[in-house]
């Protein structure tokens, strides 16, 4: 398997056993040594050549190959989850680089396999691909290429539109769960406690059965809604409810299917890569470095890690959590004794001799994603430590400054921009507003406006699917907004919001 | 391999490219910034809309989390001089805004069809001519890696049946060393069309900035155009106020000169330059003359009109006018060309009232087929 050079293939013989004896678990994994235009090629496609055809990974290439050849960056590795795990290591990388590559991939292969948000990944996806590019190829034949292409562009415009949990949650929407919520809310009058007349005001508080009336009118109401809960999955609600041809359908379907396999690695990836990097330092440092490749690997290593404004290094802020987490529980800075000691040099010192670091870093890498991770793990601290920031566009000089290095503020910007991979969160409201069969979304506002130009262009992408009009309620400037498209012409018009605070626009409880 | 899937993929998203090109051409020439993005034989074009939309949040949620040294207030490190980080490959779908590079003759190509522009016959075109060589002939010497196997194999069938050798059994060809076959280059000789476009502006005071910007960007799509047609085209630049001067390409655009304006001392030098160097049984040759209107005197007018008659227009195959709308220029000059030159062919005037005019002022231009 593979294509290894006979010295590479000890190697990775050598890497694995290694990896198994530190305790990693992974699925076989295939190395396949490829030239850098075959890397940018399988980059391209997001690791599966196989994928269906379709002009934006050929945009990719453009861009990769450009931004190879112009030196500016170049791809190490790539790795799929997959059973067995596919890894391509760049033909031109020199030895040292390669043994860095593969102890990282094995450290990913394992986080693929045991990461709870990645249990419901499909480990044949490979396959699953190939069989979704035949079937795309056969549409494509049958009712031409722009047809088909100009189908996958509108549900590209919309592939953010999923909900990344629901996998991992039973929901009732079986028509019998929905049938007895019906039911249960068919009571159309507060069910008063039994009491005599002059105690009645007391018992049954005026307030409160108005208060329940309401409630329960508005599940009244609700029930008659659809769909009878606002949902996340937007691309489902299309798949079941849009008037599609059969052929749109099943592509919807797969690119549906498509979205959610990638989604835990866009859920995860400052573990992810955090994790491989502690592996591959981990092993490398202490078991495949020779003296004379130091140096090299170093090199290598530290422009993985650099830092850059503006963005978050992954990798960087992923390790070092890990190696936080490994320390604190070696030296048992957890529970209540540490929690509660506030002074700080005490807190420094702190050492129990727990020694529990390596099992504790196996047990997080299992269960959590990196929402949780950051939320759970960054304490006042590290981020000291870490000399994090936020930082903010200087208005005058359009230079980026530092604003805040407060702790709570920098740990609150950053689980914002990792809810929901950054991604406004987004539901399916109604879809038969006014009774006219038009679609309405809702932008939940939690502290970010939609980008305007790009969110009208997206309804007509909407509109291209549902063929009657749409429309999207959410906050801009503090103000609600409902932004539609007919069919024709984008409006946009100013709409009460129900809550200031949250811009909540009538949307019905969860 | 046969033919790779991801070329595929980037030949459709190369259409597309160019599809958007030609349908944001107007923009893009009004905007004019495809010059300022020029090399020597790609254009960079920012395509921002070639990324699908989707529902994001706006770009004034500008602030996020980093990692470094720095008071508050201070510039956040590392933004200048940024070595790019080597990232070990990720998921990152880049976010950022796309530039495409195209070729100039891809962008000529567009230019032309989106303005229906015929191609240009080329005359005086006898003397000029290249050796293009293609390997289409066929050899009986040659390098191995040139070998014509199937013209190789049909000779030793013929010299194998002809002498008897060959057994319909047993159909083995064993082709000797006469029987070999190589593929040849041959060459043709192919006429190749030389060109000069001379520019020639009014660089007198009431040329603004704008008015010459206007000028530049025509002149950018008029080069492309003819550097599509010619193999070999040559381009000098005439600046003229009261006095003509040739000028580099930058000063031509950049220079600004006060005082009067006489058109007929421009006239006269592109003259002497086309008698100098570009006769008409060699070169086509194309004056360009943009101004905003205005000639120091009638009588200098009438003495451009007599020039243009007896001269420039015998030795170019068209001379084109553009005249751009400034706040002072009176616009005379196009009106007494028109006026003189009515039914003539090879005079076109345009009026280029806004950067809107450009492409309208170029299809009358280059229409013609000249």
């Amino acid at each position: 398997m593979g294509n290894l050079t006979p010295e590479l293939a000890a190697m990775r013989d050598q890497t694995r056993d290694l990896a198994k004896s530190y305790g990693l678990d992974f699925y076989e994994v295939i190395f396949e040594l490829v030239d850098y235009d075959e890397l940018n090629m399988i980059a391209s496609y997001g690791g599966f050549p196989v994928r269906y055809p379709h002009w934006r990974w050929g945009m990719e290439y453009e861009q990769l190959s450009k931004s190879y050849q112009y030196g500016l960056s170049k791809i190490y590795e790539l790795v799929i989850n997959n059973d067995p795990c596919y890894a391509y290591l760049m033909r031109s990388n020199a030895l040292t680089e390669q043994k860095l590559v593969m102890a990282h991939v094995y450290g990913h292969c394992d986080f693929f396999k045991n990461n709870a948000w990645f249990s419901h990944t499909s480990r044949k996806m490979m396959d699953v691909l190939a069989n979704h590019g035949s079937r795309v190829r056969r549409y494509m034949d049958r009712y031409g290429q722009s047809t088909v292409e100009d189908f996958i562009d509108v549900v590209h415009s919309l592939d953010n539109l999923i909900d990344p949990y629901s996998p991992y949650i039973e929901r009732g929407t079986d028509a019998r769960s929905e049938a007895k919520e019906r039911a249960d809310s068919s009571n159309k009058e507060v069910q008063k406690i039994a009491a005599k007349d002059y105690m009645d005001r007391y018992i049954n508080p005026p307030d409160f059965i108005k208060a329940e009336q309401e409630r329960l009118d508005k599940r009244q109401e609700q029930a008659h809604r659809f769909p009878a809960r606002p949902s996340r999955d937007v691309l489902k609600f299309l798949m079941e409810h849009a008037p599609l041809e059969t052929w749109q359908q099943d592509l919807l379907a797969m690119l549906r299917e498509e979205a959610y396999y990638f989604a835990p690695q866009g859920m995860t990836k400052i573990m992810n890569e955090g994790w491989a990097v502690y592996w591959h330092s981990t092993m490398m440092t202490r078991h495949l470095c020779q003296a004379g490749e130091i140096v090299q690997y170093c090199d290598t290593h530290s422009g993985t890690l650099a830092t850059r404004p503006g963005q978050i290094n992954p990798y960087k802020m992923g390790v070092e959590l890990f190696r936080d987490i490994e320390e604190r529980w070696n030296k048992g800075r957890f529970g209540a004794d540490y929690m509660r000691c506030e002074d700080p040099e005490m807190r420094r010192k702190w050492d129990t001799g727990a020694g529990e670091g390596r099992k504790k870093v196996f047990d997080v890498r299992r269960i959590y994603n990196d929402v949780t991770f950051v939320d759970e793990f960054i304490t006042p601290e590290f981020a000291e430590d870490q000399k994090m920031f936020i930082y903010g566009q200087d208005r005058q000089t359009g230079q980026y400054v530092i604003v805040d290095r407060d702790y709570t503020k920098v740990k609150k910007q950053l689980l914002k921009a990792l809810t929901n991979f950054g991604n406004p969160i987004i539901k399916v409201a109604d879809g038969n507003h006014e009774n006219r069969g038009e679609l309405v979304l809702q932008h939940e506002w939690v502290g970010g406006d939609l980008q305007l130009d790009q969110a009208q262009m997206t309804l007509k992408s909407l509109f291209a699917m549902w063929k009657r009009p749409v429309h999207i309620r959410t906050m801009i400037d503090g103000k609600g907004r409902l932004l539609s498209f007919d069919g024709k012409e984008s409006t946009s018009q100013e709409i009460e919001t129900d809550d200031p605070a949250t811009g909540r626009v009538g949307t019905a409880d969860e | 391999m046969a033919v790779r899937r991801i070329d595929q993929d980037h030949t459709r998203f190369r259409h597309i490219v160019k599809g958007r090109i030609k349908r944001d051409l107007k923009k893009f020439v009004s905007s004019g910034e495809l010059i300022g993005k020029q090399g020597k034989r790609y254009v960079s074009i920012p395509l921002p809309q070639i990324n699908l939309p989707r529902f994001r949040f706006g770009k004034n949620e500008n602030d996020g989390v980093g990692q470094g040294e720095g008071e508050e207030g201070e510039v956040a490190p590392g933004q200048e001089g940024d070595e790019s980080g080597q990232g070990l490959a990720g998921e990152n779908t880049g976010e950022h805004a796309i530039e495409v590079d195209v070729s100039l003759e891809d962008l000529a190509q567009i230019l032309g069809e989106e303005l229906e522009l015929p191609n240009i016959e080329p005359r005086g075109n006898k003397n000029l001519t290249t050796q293009a060589g293609r390997y289409t002939g066929i050899s009986k010497a040659g390098p191995m890696s040139l070998r014509h196997f199937k013209r190789t194999f049909k000779e030793a069938l013929k010299r194998q049946i002809s002498s008897g050798t060959y057994d319909p059994d047993n159909p083995m060809i064993v082709p000797i060393r006469e029987d070999l076959r190589f593929r040849a280059l041959q060459t043709r000789k192919q006429p190749e069309a030389s060109a000069v476009v001379i520019y020639m502006m009014d660089v007198s005071g009431s040329m603004g900035r704008e008015q010459k910007e206007m000028v530049r960007i025509e002149a950018f799509w008029i080069d492309t155009w003819l550097r599509h047609q010619y193999k070999n085209l040559e381009v000098r630049y005439i600046v003229h106020d009261a006095a003509a001067n040739e000028v580099d390409q930058h000063t031509f655009f950049h220079l600004r000169e006060s005082g009067g304006t006489k058109i007929s001392s421009a006239y006269e030098l592109a003259l002497q330059m086309m008698r100098a160097k570009y006769p008409m049984s060699e070169w086509n040759v194309y004056p360009f003359h943009f101004s905003d209107g205005d000639n120091w005197s009638t009588r200098d007018t009438e003495h451009c009109i007599g020039l243009l008659k007896d001269s420039l227009l015998p030795m170019s195959n068209q001379f084109c006018y553009g005249q751009v709308k400034s706040a002072y220029g009176s616009g005379q000059f196009k009106k007494d060309l028109d006026g003189a030159f009515r039914g003539e062919d090879k005079v076109v005037t345009t009026d280029i009232p806004d950067r809107d005019g450009i492409l309208p002022s170029i299809k009358s231009f280059l229409g013609k087929g000249r």
